[in-house]
């Protein structure tokens, strides 16, 4: 009865959608995916309870959304059809929200974002934050309600799979692919295209799709983002995908942290089903296509193509040499296509729009959008998209507005465990795949970390070598042995063992394991340490032969002092030192020994006048 | 431990070898952790070799071959949660509850691990107890964030 058979299906079943809607004054969209965090669901709950009681059911819409990509100020809502947006939003604002807003259009200014310069903003389109993005592969996030198809479907969805399936040979998808100049956005940024075409040309009947949504990279979460609110998008650019390489099973291996995702993917394949969008004969055609979703289980490396292809077949996930390439030889021996989520949704932007339009987006090596996980000590922290090519500055000053707590940018880091440190001298550099590299960073999925002083870098480098020491697999000795070897340098340095032949040492591994490894986890792991010693040699120096570390944070190259032209002497530091090293009596200034002091951090974090300094 | 319920998950997977992850994911699902008598029984059910059951059990990161308290803690360690201190949440954490990362109290309370990434950043650094999330926690938040759970252990 719901089964789509052709376009004119599509359109009547959007048509129907659309006029139901009509007989709503007001739609609250309200984030209930990355807001849980901030009890999102209580705030939600008490809306319906609310508009329940007031009698405005028949008037008044709730949509529970997926990210509205300002993740600070969660959560959020927003109110259609004037669009205005509520931050912080608490279950006990709920009554006045319907009460003054609803009922009596007056806006509350308390629940509004101010503005550092302009002050209250009421509407979603004039934040800066949203003003200076391109939100085309994430549009629908925040937007629409993921756990319903026919609200993706009322948003023009599933009409580039129709255009696909009714008009289109399976050589045109793969050369639209390849037209549009698509790269790849899990990270190594390769032409979709061109892997779609080498595995539809590969022999053998049975072939895969799959689907990463193994989002390892720590700080990034615009995969998550992506699939929690708008599966149907990946789920439609995985359908495409088949289609043109001539899969009829495909699978999407999602990370076990990541819960939601793995529950909208599961209601969206069922819905997609229900439909006639999966399974036999899709849109009425002879086209088929199964799809599973396969949990991650907390290994790292298993976002690598051939260690995710050997984690579906039931093992450890462990790569292994290429070639043979996993369009030729991947999951269970047959041709696979692995693209990243971000990739998949892409592919439907590109259908649905065209690649024409498509290639007017980004620059001529890097074309379209590209989403980021804009997090660190930047003001406004959230998942942005903006066109390849856009600067540093324009991401994390305009649009993240700039540096918390009045301090100074330091560097920013892209590309995770893989990518490197970009420095104040680059902050005009365009974002794209090529510059990235240039610079000594990579795309990598998207995550971008901003620092500032009280950042380490070189404690960032150690960071990312302990996380890769922990996550590499083993298998091949230049990463095992390498990133052991690594980290104990990094490790002597951030202690105050460190040496001055150490950079040059940790230069020349870095090298050899790049040369050497295996896969990409090793093959880049020397990336962080490259890049903040090219930018950062003089915190380096610092830790090695000063023994110090100016940003308080490696433990043994810093203490805490407190000044006592500034201290008031509240005592609030003596009460919660948990390790009784402050002493002073009440109104005069204290002190802290040095010798009790375990560099917690509490006083540091709780002095409301900033009398505890770093020495 | 109840072998009924792991017949039923071998059943919902077909017995077959391929989806020995998701198996023990909801084998670990009924009791936190994986008991080794479960993965025998698995392995002789499976008729899959116990070596390549304990391979996997040790392999991937979400399994755990001992038992786990009452209430787990997750610091996330992701960039983000790192430059925000997670490193001096974590140690306040262990000073607090006297254990090591990986450990649980001996009143079976809490566990303590470690997650590389919860996808949650722009609250960093986040701590989860269970289900709930604690966002922006600075070390002098600990000891309030766990004292709800004590409490809870007594009401």
């Amino acid at each position: 009865m719901k089964r789509i058979n052709n376009i004119a299906d599509l359109e009547s079943i959007r048509d129907a959608i659309l006029q139901q809607r009509d007989a709503f004054t007001n739609n609250i969209r309200i984030c209930n995916t990355g807001c849980r965090a901030r009890k999102s669901l209580k705030v939600s709950a008490a809306l319906s309870q609310e508009i329940k009681s007031q009698g405005l059911t028949d008037t008044v819409a709730i949509k529970e959304t997926g990210c509205h990509g300002f993740c600070e100020l969660g959560p959020i809502l927003v109110i259609e059809p004037e669009n205005i947006f509520y931050c912080r939003v608490k279950e006990e604002d709920i009554p006045e929200i319907i009460s003054e807003t609803i009922l009596n259009g007056h806006v509350i200014d308390r629940l509004l974002w101010q503005d550092p310069q302009s002050g209250a903003i009421t509407c979603e389109k004039d934040l800066p934050f949203y003003r200076e993005q391109q939100k085309h592969v994430s549009g629908n996030c925040g937007k629409i309600d993921p756990t319903d198809i026919e609200d993706y479907i009322a948003n023009n969805g599933y009409t580039a799979l129709c255009k696909v399936l009714t008009s289109m040979s399976s050589t045109k998808v793969v050369d639209t692919v390849i037209a549009s100049g698509l790269r790849g956005r899990g990270g190594g940024g390769f032409p979709a295209g061109i892997k779609w075409r080498l595995c539809a040309s590969a022999p053998g009947d049975a072939k895969y799709i799959i689907a990463n949504g193994d989002e390892g990279d720590p700080g990034a979460f615009m995969d998550r983002s992506l699939m929690e609110g708008d599966p149907h998008s990946i789920i439609e650019g995985m359908i495409i995908g088949a289609f043109a390489i001539g899969a009829s099973q495909g699978y999407l291996y999602v990370r076990e942290e990541y819960p939601i995702a793995i529950e909208h993917l599961a209601l969206a394949i069922k819905q997609a089903e229900e439909y006639g969008l999966l399974g036999d004969n899709i849109l009425g055609t002879d086209f088929r296509l199964s799809l599973k979703i396969n949990k991650g289980a907390g290994a790292f490396v298993c976002g690598e193509e051939t260690a995710l292809m050997v984690s579906i077949e039931g093992k450890s996930g462990t790569p292994r040499s290429r070639p043979p390439y996993p369009a030729f030889e991947g999951l269970w021996g047959k041709p696979s296509v692995l693209n990243n989520v971000e990739s998949l949704a892409n592919i439907t932007q590109i259908f649905r729009n065209g690649a024409t339009w498509y290639g007017d987006i980004g620059t001529q090596g890097s074309k379209g959008t590209k989403i980021f996980s804009l997090v660190g000590k930047v003001k406004n922290t959230g998942m942005v998209e903006v066109e390849m090519g856009t600067t540093l500055r324009k991401i994390i000053f305009d649009i993240g507005g700039g540096i918390r707590n009045g301090r100074n940018f330091k560097a920013v880091q892209t590309g995770g465990p893989s990518g490197g440190c970009i420095p104040i001298s680059k902050i005009d550099m365009p974002v794209d795949y090529d510059s990235l590299r240039e610079a000594g960073a990579i795309m990598g999925s998207g995550g971008m970390i901003v620092m500032d002083e009280t950042s380490c870098m070189v404690d960032v480098a150690r960071y990312f070598l302990n996380f890769l020491l922990f996550e590499s697999c083993g298998k091949c000795v230049p990463c095992r042995e390498g990133l052991q070897q690594m980290h104990a340098i990094m490790t002597n340095i951030c202690e105050g063992r460190g040496e001055e032949e150490d950079m040059e040492l940790l230069s020349e591994l870095a090298g050899f394991m790049t040369t050497a490894s295996l896969c990409a986890l090793g093959g880049t792991a020397g990336n962080p340490v490259l890049s903040t010693i090219r930018y950062f040699r003089n915190e380096y120096e610092a830790h090695i032969v000063d023994k110090k570390c100016a940003a308080g944070v490696c433990k043994n190259l810093f203490a805490y002092e407190i000044d006592e032209n500034v201290c008031s002497g509240c005592t609030l530091c003596a009460v919660k030192c948990p390790e009784g090293a402050v002493s002073g009596e009440k109104k005069k200034p204290h002190t802290i020994d040095v010798e009790t002091c375990v560099k917690c951090g509490i006083c540091f974090s709780l002095c409301k006048l900033d009398a505890i300094r770093v020495v | 431990m109840n072998f009924e319920q792991i017949d039923q998950v071998l059943q919902k997977y077909n017995y077959r070898h391929s989806n020995i992850i998701s198996i023990m994911q909801d084998v670990q699902g009924l009791e936190n952790y994986i008991p080794e008598e479960a993965i025998r029984y698995i392995s002789e059910k499976m008729e899959l070799n116990l070596a390549r059951i304990y391979d996997i059990a040790t392999f991937y990161k979400t399994f755990s071959l001992i038992p786990r308290g009452r209430h787990t803690i997750k610091v996330c360690c992701g960039t983000a949660c790192h430059l925000g201190g997670s490193d001096r949440n974590l140690d306040q954490i262990k000073r607090s509850l006297q254990i090591e990362e990986g450990e649980t109290t001996a009143d079976r309370q809490f566990s303590l691990e470690t997650v590389n990434c919860l996808g949650t950043c722009a609250l960093a650094p986040v701590v989860m107890v269970e289900e709930d999330y604690y966002d922006e926690v600075k070390p002098g938040r600990i000891e309030k964030i766990l004292i709800n759970y004590h409490s809870d252990e007594e009401g």
